[in-house]
């Protein structure tokens, strides 16, 4: 995600931050309360940790989403949807909708996005629909949705990774990205001034090929095309304090809109260009470190830096202590706001053997040459975790911003 | 001006001629410059005391940094909003690092998390988020003495 910021603007949000802060000092330590969590309103929608339609899925937090044909009354409630405030826009897999929904056609054709995650891609048609959660709606969003077959994978996307196309290789039914970025891709659009990563393809029959993006007509966080609550959302969930088979929280949207969704004493955590902070840890500072609920674990360093083994063996990508270990990192904003993390990992092996979903302080590491770290889904427990989208104004500056 | 041009030209020809593969990891370091036209990027090099490290920045913002050592790239690594064309960077070693990849899609733990390919041959990290991407790639056999896989970067 790129953002468009001017200095001001940060100026602007840094005073305003050292505002928050002062006043942050004046409530007192907020690290061991517990976090109260929003149910009613026409701008919450009920949101679980489980298993995910598989039935394995290790902490995947999820919200159903009712997509319609735009205008019309045709529609479908989608279940189990991953909910991503690492990525921005609405995915769903084709193979479970049962509506259609109209293709978005430019000048050259019908339009194609890959959108590269880390654990793969998604490929599908860009389409159009109305998107209701909870209950609000957004009009005319462009969504991708997820079919290999419909156009053919250009080579440059299917060497990004493994296809992530169906209920097994996804895990959910879709993801629905409600990160700090409206568009998802703004170096796409013709006048970014950035080289385009080739992201949108048009694909008549003569075959797909790359094109810009204008960032109206691209795959967006529906939150952002709400008529009202449309600065940003708050992912609430309780604290866990060992594995559970499921967890409920609420995903509330809007950030001082209503009289549900205040950012209380929430500190503002800045962001870079790429909606990164720099967390601190061990007395190194580590740049490009981000909060994603996408992410099931808290992701960093490696075990040389940590000193804490990963589990070898097919889950070599957690940790496996041989005790729980308590560990003290502190989150710094690009431009503003910081303030301490407590957080604990276990052993990932004596936690994946219980027939439970929901994981407190399941990590793992990020690398040999990774210095940052990811604060996945085990962040959210036990805190409210505001995402101010960018260029939307909020009580607590202009967005992209994360909160907490 | 005109001459310029005339050179690009014939760099161009050249690296379509010569490059079915455009092999980075493992391959010549002379490959570097044919990467440079193929990402449209600026290229700086720089020595270290047993290697050498040429970074291409592209227009896209995407940093790719190839470390060589006796005329072979034996590491890469790259950071940007969007990734690289893994074939275009991995070359040779791209099949074995795919065949692992979706095997691990197969039977690894579900969920979303941080990439680790570890083959004997082949060591490949990538994290980040759509947006920002990073990660780092190496061949063990083929590091020089001193280096570690954490200079990789």
């Amino acid at each position: 995600m790129s953002y468009r910021r001017n200095f001001l603007l940060s100026i602007a949000a840094t005073v305003f931050t050292g505002i928050l802060i002062t006043s942050v000092g004046c409530g007192g330590g907020s690290s061991a309360k517990s976090n109260s969590i929003v149910t009613s309103g026409g701008n919450v929608a009920q949101i679980s940790v489980n298993g995910g339609p598989n039935g394995n899925y290790a902490n995947g937090v999820f919200v159903s989403v009712t997509v319609c044909a735009p205008s019309t009354s045709t529609c479908q409630t989608i279940p189990n949807v991953l909910v991503d405030t690492g990525s921005s826009g609405l995915r769903i897999l084709s193979s479970v909708m049962t509506i259609s929904l109209p293709q978005q056609t430019g000048s050259s054709g019908p339009v194609v996005e890959c959108l590269p995650f880390i654990s793969g891609y998604t490929w599908g048609p860009v389409q159009t629909a109305d998107v209701q959660i909870g209950g609000e709606k957004a009009s005319a969003v462009p969504i991708q949705t997820i079919n290999e077959t419909a156009f053919p994978v250009p080579t440059a996307c299917s060497n990004q990774g493994p296809a992530m196309d169906s209920v097994q290789t996804l895990g959910t039914n879709g993801i629905l990205g409600i990160g700090l970025a409206g568009p998802d891709c703004f170096a796409c659009s013709p006048n970014s001034g950035l080289g385009n990563p080739n992201l949108y393809y048009a694909c008549p029959t003569s075959g797909c090929q790359p094109i810009t993006q204008t960032l109206t007509n691209q795959v967006q966080n529906p939150v952002a095309l709400f008529p009202t609550d449309n600065n940003g959302v708050i992912v609430e969930l309780p604290s866990l304090s060992s594995p559970a088979p499921s967890l409920i929280g609420s995903l509330v949207f809007g950030i001082g809109t209503q009289s549900n969704n205040a950012l209380h004493g929430a500190t503002v955590y800045t962001v870079d260009q790429f909606g990164n902070f720099t967390t601190s840890y061990n007395g190194k500072s580590y740049s490009g470190s981000f909060i994603d609920s996408g992410s099931n674990g808290y992701f960093f360093l490696n075990s040389a830096l940590t000193g804490i083994p990963d589990c070898g063996g097919s889950s070599n990508s957690f940790y496996c202590p041989a005790s729980s270990d308590n560990l003290t990192a502190m989150n710094q904003g690009a431009s503003g706001g910081s303030g301490t993390v407590n957080f604990s990992v276990t052993n990932a092996d004596s936690m994946f053997n219980s027939n439970n979903f929901a994981f407190p302080n399941l990590a793992g590491p990020v690398g040999t040459s990774a210095d940052y770290f990811d604060w996945g889904l085990p962040f959210f427990f036990g805190r409210n975790v505001y995402v101010a989208i960018d260029g939307q104004s909020t009580p607590g500056g202009s967005g992209p911003f994360w909160a907490y | 001006m005109k001459k310029n041009c005339l050179v690009t030209g014939v760099l161009t020809v050249f690296a379509l001629i010569s490059l079915p593969a455009f092999a980075v990891l493992g391959g010549s370091e002379a490959s570097v410059q044919t990467d440079q036209i193929q990402l449209k990027a600026s290229l700086r090099s720089t020595q270290a005391q047993t290697y050498t490290v040429h970074e291409l920045r592209a227009a896209t913002g995407l940093v790719v940094r190839e470390y060589a050592a006796g005329g072979t790239v034996f590491g890469v690594a790259w950071e940007g909003a969007w990734p690289p064309d893994m074939q275009q960077l991995l070359g040779s070693y791209f099949d074995q690092y795919m065949q692992e990849r979706k095997q691990q899609a197969r039977n690894g733990p579900p969920g979303r998390r941080p990439v680790h390919v570890e083959l004997p041959g082949l060591v490949v990290n990538i994290a980040g988020h759509p947006g920002w991407f990073r990660g780092q790639a190496f061949v063990p056999s083929m590091l020089p003495s001193g280096v570690a896989a954490k200079d990789i970067r």
